[in-house]
């Protein structure tokens, strides 16, 4: 029997270009990733935002500072309330005023509120993602309690626009209200061990996270990263703890900073500001002092309706700063706060006008988005899912 | 340390480059030349006193009317020593260029590119230097004072790709069962 001549040409390994999204269900929304694979490994990693770029930044040089809050829902709409206070403590060191104690009291328990219900999500869909199906469940059920708090605070459960330049818009309701919130907070660390019994110690949870997105805290620093994706990595960067706005340098807690670096560590991170929220909001209830809700200036801060209806002065206040904004001096800074997924930055150039000059919005998800190549290149197809969860960003807030 | 005294520092280090500094609200701001912008930053960053190690936002303003019209604006903080500072660098409209800066902060990139996106400033020496926000082909940069809020006169092509998918598919679209 003659044996065929068989020409063995070298075996050639290739890569090949993966589209992932931008509608795909794990990458939160429209973020589009070009993967480059090495069989199921990750050579190259592009990822491609703008998909939901409205402009924001175009459109608050032509509003004035009042009109801009609601714009400022728009971009991180999962955790809105957080956005309108990074905004209004940055306009109020702009026209150096200050909001009354009650206000900040309420400022951060509605911003703490809005770090429990931006975390459960973020909780959620990363545990969906991964593969852990029930927690989202339980998430969900923790969070609808806080809309509904929401709701009843200001009208509104996902674009709040709650806060104003100055204190906020309006009271807590009523006893009733806190009462609810107080009976949330004495139940919710119970509710976090449903969570961590779900997924702490379980094997496929830790299989799919130890030691997947490490990034060296020197590395994490010079990528710009910040909240608890930074934190995660060792060090313990906190607006609230560095420079401290609102409430925060009257209540106590702690900052939690991972060790390993990895997809693990900044849930376990997470997880802790969970609870360390929860505690503010405690701290703030049992705290709370009495008096106005808005600072008593009448040149920045909108008087009440009686008043413009029944007084001259107070209606040509309104008139003038709903027709041309506040007086503001002369100048530009940059103010941040820490907002769920990391530090919102504020940079304000105003000349003198009430409307901003140039409003650059410091979006913590647009830096976070810009590591994932980095994150990703080296791990499975899966992993990448992985490390859309763990960075936790909203692409309303990155394409802005 | 202070940011007066931070801000004495890089003009005693940079007396050429340095055009003045400015404070507002307990920042201070230095204005500097584009031309030396990397070694500033690189002595910002690596001096052990100084020690930005963190690169918070780098975004454009353009003064239009006025010369040099734009400005690339540096905020920096250092987590190791708490303190802020804010560079200023103007960039005339006749050449929008300035040197890159993801060399010492990697963060800078996307920062950057969003800067050419809405000012049209290039950065030279950046590794991936292309439009972000807006479509590739995009004509126009949106956040300078010229461009209209309301858009460009004429539509941008790709809107009407989208149109013509849309009726091209339109007979494999659901439809409710009668």
């Amino acid at each position: 029997m003659e044996t065929a001549e068989v020409d063995f040409k070298p075996l050639e390994t290739k890569t090949i270009t993966v589209s992932m999204g931008p509608q795909h269900p794990a990458t939160h929304g429209v973020l589009r990733l070009v993967l480059e694979l090495d069989g199921e490994t990750v050579v190259k990693c592009t990822p491609h935002v703008g998909y939901l770029h409205r402009g924001i930044e175009k459109l608050s040089e032509n509003r004035t500072y009042l009109q801009i809050i609601p714009l400022t829902d728009r971009l991180d709409y999962i955790s809105s309330m957080s956005n309108n206070i990074g905004y209004c403590v940055a306009v109020e060191k702009l026209l150096g005023i200050e909001a009354p104690p009650r206000a900040k009291f309420i400022r951060t328990i509605a911003g703490e509120m809005s770090r429990i219900s931006s975390h459960l999500l973020w909780l959620a869909t990363h545990a969906l993602d991964i593969g852990a199906m029930t927690v989202f469940l339980y998430a969900f059920r923790e969070r609808e309690v806080l809309l509904d708090l929401f709701e009843r605070l200001c009208g509104a459960r996902l674009t709040v626009s709650y806060p104003r330049i100055g204190g906020v818009r309006n009271d807590i309701p009523d006893q009733e209200w806190l009462d609810v919130l107080k009976k949330f907070t004495d139940e919710f660390p119970d509710r976090m061990k449903e969570y961590e019994t779900l997924i702490d110690q379980n094997r496929i949870w830790l299989k799919r996270t130890k030691g997947i997105g490490v990034i060296g805290v020197e590395e994490a620093i010079n990528w710009g990263l910040s909240g608890a994706t930074l934190r995660g990595s060792g060090t313990d960067y906190d607006i609230r703890k560095y420079m401290p706005y609102d409430a925060y340098d009257q209540v106590d807690f702690e900052v939690p900073v991972g060790r390993e670096c990895d997809v693990y560590d900044r849930y376990r991170c997470r997880m802790i500001e969970l609870l360390q929220a929860n505690r503010i909001i405690r701290q703030c209830i049992d705290k709370l002092p009495e008096g106005p809700i808005l600072a008593d200036e009448r040149k920045f801060v909108l008087p009440a309706k009686d008043e413009v209806l029944g007084d001259m002065e107070h209606l040509i206040h309104h008139f003038v700063l709903v027709a041309k904004g506040p007086k503001t001096p002369v100048g530009e800074l940059y103010v941040s706060t820490e907002v769920p997924k990391g530090e919102l930055g504020f940079y304000i150039v105003s000349d003198g006008t009430g409307k901003p000059y140039r409003m650059h919005v410091r979006a913590p998800s647009f830096v976070h988005a810009g590591v994932l190549g980095r994150l990703s290149v080296g791990h499975m197809v899966a992993d990448v899912i992985a490390n859309i969860g763990t960075i936790d960003i909203v692409l309303g807030e990155c394409d802005r | 340390m202070g940011p007066l005294q931070i801000a004495e520092r890089i003009k005693e280090m940079f007396p050429d480059d340095v055009l003045g500094y400015t404070g507002f609200c307990g920042q201070v701001t230095v204005s500097v030349k584009k031309d030396n912008i990397v070694s500033i930053c690189r002595y910002l960053h690596d001096d052990a006193e100084m020690g930005f190690d963190y690169p918070a936002s780098l975004c454009g303003v353009d003064y239009q009317g006025r010369e040099p019209r734009f400005e690339v604006v540096y905020n920096l903080y250092s987590i190791t020593h708490r303190h802020r500072i804010v560079l200023k660098a103007g960039v005339p409209e006749s050449d929008p260029a300035i040197d890159t800066v993801t060399g010492i902060w990697t963060g800078v990139n996307w920062h950057e590119r969003e800067t050419f996106d809405m000012y049209g400033i290039k950065f030279n020496g950046h590794p991936d230097m292309r439009r972000i926000l807006m479509p590739e082909d995009w004509e126009g940069h949106p956040l300078r004072k010229d461009y209209p809020v309301t858009g460009p006169a004429r539509e941008w092509h790709g809107y009407e790709e989208v149109r013509d998918r849309k009726r091209k598919y339109a007979e494999f679209e659901w439809k409710p069962l009668k």
